[in-house]
């Protein structure tokens, strides 16, 4: 069973990050599991950016370019990756862990008869196979898995790997999607692009949370231009909502929203019960507060005593250099 | 028209878990069980969707222990009409497609011409079943949902993507995912917590259901874990004091913990 398959996601003109990690991890992989390297990306008018897999280490790009792969609906996707799969037997599909990803693993996984690994935080070769590691229960336990019988499809949480390229080049093949029954009975008829800086608190991998330690209503401007460097969504607590700083949809806690996000960073915010039942499933919680008896502390992954108004514009600077960088 | 809600049992999102190291699994023998938070809003939507007149059945099908009837009640209680559970010991140990195979059959057997999903469970955290029982099943599946309608023969979607929102259309029976956006739960009345009492309660096994015990439970999955480690416990989490260099420490931190 030869070979690696990446799955590549395209998106507003660039391929996504967790694409380029996934792909720079498995050039590493290649030497245990065997090559070749391919990448496969399905999309709309996609077919000019193909050649850039090829600079972070994918050696044949397979492109299904089709209007009908365009949006969000991953059921074409499904398709693309199976075809590719029936003529090449790769023995590892390694899929970046986006919304579109999660929902071509699943039903890939199906279709083929294959084992899917989600969530992977770390991916090694184990003999001639693969290993995968996920954090389970807010990462209270770190659970190694290998597959049975491949194909491996692996989903990879992002951020898990840092994207190199290493100046390849890849020869790029165009397939012809052949579209299933499910994708062709879905009609995308409407697309509305996000509002730039507002991520729903529900759906977002990151939240910046703002409470009392604010003082003042206007002071939620710290905490948004932090929200909007990390890509995240901003919530608020009770005590904040309450004295009218913050909207209601906006609230975290027992009588707000309950959140998972994979990083919650509480500022000016005590974690009192009330709060704490709302967030403490996050994965990872950074606190800033200057009581540094604030029972948030008790439960934080990353506590930090001192002056919000002195961290927060620090680290909304750092964070953008990085991002820049 | 019937509709399939997939729910699951969960332990207490408040409670501390338990991996069994002997066998790798979660240690359902313990603690609290509770429905499954994110389940509640597709329990809510089939609800709705019957009290708009669109639906005429709503059924609970779910996998797992048959002790899990007590924890899925709470679905009866909000208001759907009666539970099947698919509880065989061959079951144990299913990889997400040994159990989308068996809650594909459940959903089927039930009759169900829209299946609905929470986003994910509380647990597991996948988010992957509903596209896994929309393949097994062979019909349209749409994850994602923050509205749903139902108009005749055909389901119109605006889901959530990593780019904004999508609508779509497809035409029934469908598999559809909703987050936690699309309603507000209701909160079971007394009257309801009492009536679910006397709703339907059946627990089968998978042969009942006509799914393949081979193709799901240990025998039929295709992942196995391997090793269970546990990192430091979040209680003995890190404390500075901010000498200026706050902001650099939290970076660090993010950096490390892969995070950013």
């Amino acid at each position: 069973m030869p070979g690696i398959l990446v799955v590549a996601e395209h998106s507003n003109g660039r391929f996504r990050r967790v694409s380029l990690e996934v792909l720079t991890k498995a050039r590493e992989l290649k030497g245990a599991l065997g090559g070749p390297l391919a990448a496969v990306v399905a999309g709309s008018g996609v077919a000019d950016a193909a050649g850039e897999l090829g600079q972070y280490g994918a050696e044949t790009v397979y492109v299904a370019d089709h209007e009908a792969l365009g949006s969000g609906v991953a059921a074409g996707h499904v398709d693309v990756v199976a075809g590719l799969q029936a003529t090449h037997d790769f023995s590892a599909i390694l899929i970046g862990a986006t919304a579109l990803g999660k929902d071509l693993a699943a039903a890939l996984a199906v279709r083929l008869g294959a084992g899917l690994n989600g969530d992977s935080t770390e991916l090694t070769a184990a003999g001639a196979g693969l290993r995968a590691r996920r954090p389970v229960f807010g990462g209270q336990n770190l659970v190694d898995a290998e597959w049975t019988g491949g194909p491996a499809i692996a989903l990879v949480r992002p951020n898990s790997f840092k994207p190199e390229p290493n100046g390849g080049s890849a020869s790029v093949e165009s397939v012809t999607p052949e579209l299933g029954p499910v994708a062709s009975a879905v009609k995308v008829t409407g697309r509305k692009p996000a509002e730039e800086g507002k991520i729903s608190l529900e759906e977002a991998s990151i939240i910046v949370s703002g409470g009392r330690g604010l003082g003042a209503p206007e002071n939620f401007s710290y905490v948004e231009a932090l929200a909007k460097e990390l890509g995240a969504a901003v919530g608020a607590s009770r005590a904040a909502v309450d004295a009218g700083w913050y909207p209601h949809p906006s609230q975290v806690g027992q009588t707000g929203k309950t959140v998972s996000p994979n990083l919650y960073i509480a500022c000016g915010i005590s974690g009192a019960i009330q709060h704490k039942v709302g967030m403490q499933t996050s994965d990872v919680i950074v606190a800033v507060n200057k009581d540094e008896e604030a029972p948030i502390f008790g439960f934080a992954d990353f506590g930090v005593v001192g002056d919000l108004f002195e961290i927060l514009p620090k680290l909304t600077e750092l964070v953008a250099a990085r991002k820049a960088g | 028209m019937k509709i399939a809600v997939c729910v699951k049992e969960v332990p207490d999102t408040t409670a501390e878990k338990r991996i069994d190291p002997s066998t790798f699994r979660l240690d359902r023998t313990s603690g609290d069980k509770m429905l499954n938070e994110f389940d509640k809003y597709a329990i809510e939507e089939a609800i709705r969707l019957k009290e708009a007149g669109a639906a005429d059945e709503v059924v609970l099908v779910s996998m797992g222990p048959a002790k899990a009837v007590d924890s899925l009640r709470t679905g009866l209680a909000m208001g759907a009409d009666r539970l099947v559970l698919v509880s065989d010991d061959a079951l144990a140990g299913s990889d997400y497609a040994g159990t989308a195979r068996v809650l594909a059959k459940a959903a089927e057997s039930a009759g169900a011409d829209l299946v609905l999903f929470g986003s994910e469970a509380t647990d597991a955290r996948g988010g992957v079943m509903a596209a896994a029982v929309g393949e097994v099943l062979g019909r349209v599946w749409i994850t994602s949902a923050n509205s749903l309608a139902v108009d005749g023969g055909s389901i119109t979607v605006e889901r959530q993507t990593d780019d904004g929102v999508d609508t779509v259309q497809a035409p029934l029976p469908a598999v559809v995912s909703v987050t936690k956006a699309i309603n507000e739960p209701r909160y079971p009345s007394l009257k309801g917590i009492m009536g679910a009492k006397k709703k339907p309660q059946e627990v089968k096994s998978a042969a009942d259901v006509g799914a393949d015990a081979a193709q799901a439970g240990e025998a039929g999955a295709k992942t196995k874990v391997v090793g269970i480690e546990t990192p430091p416990a979040r209680a003995t989490g890190t404390k500075i004091k901010d000498a200026g260099d706050g902001a650099q420490k939290i970076l660090d931190f993010l950096i490390e913990r892969k995070l950013i």
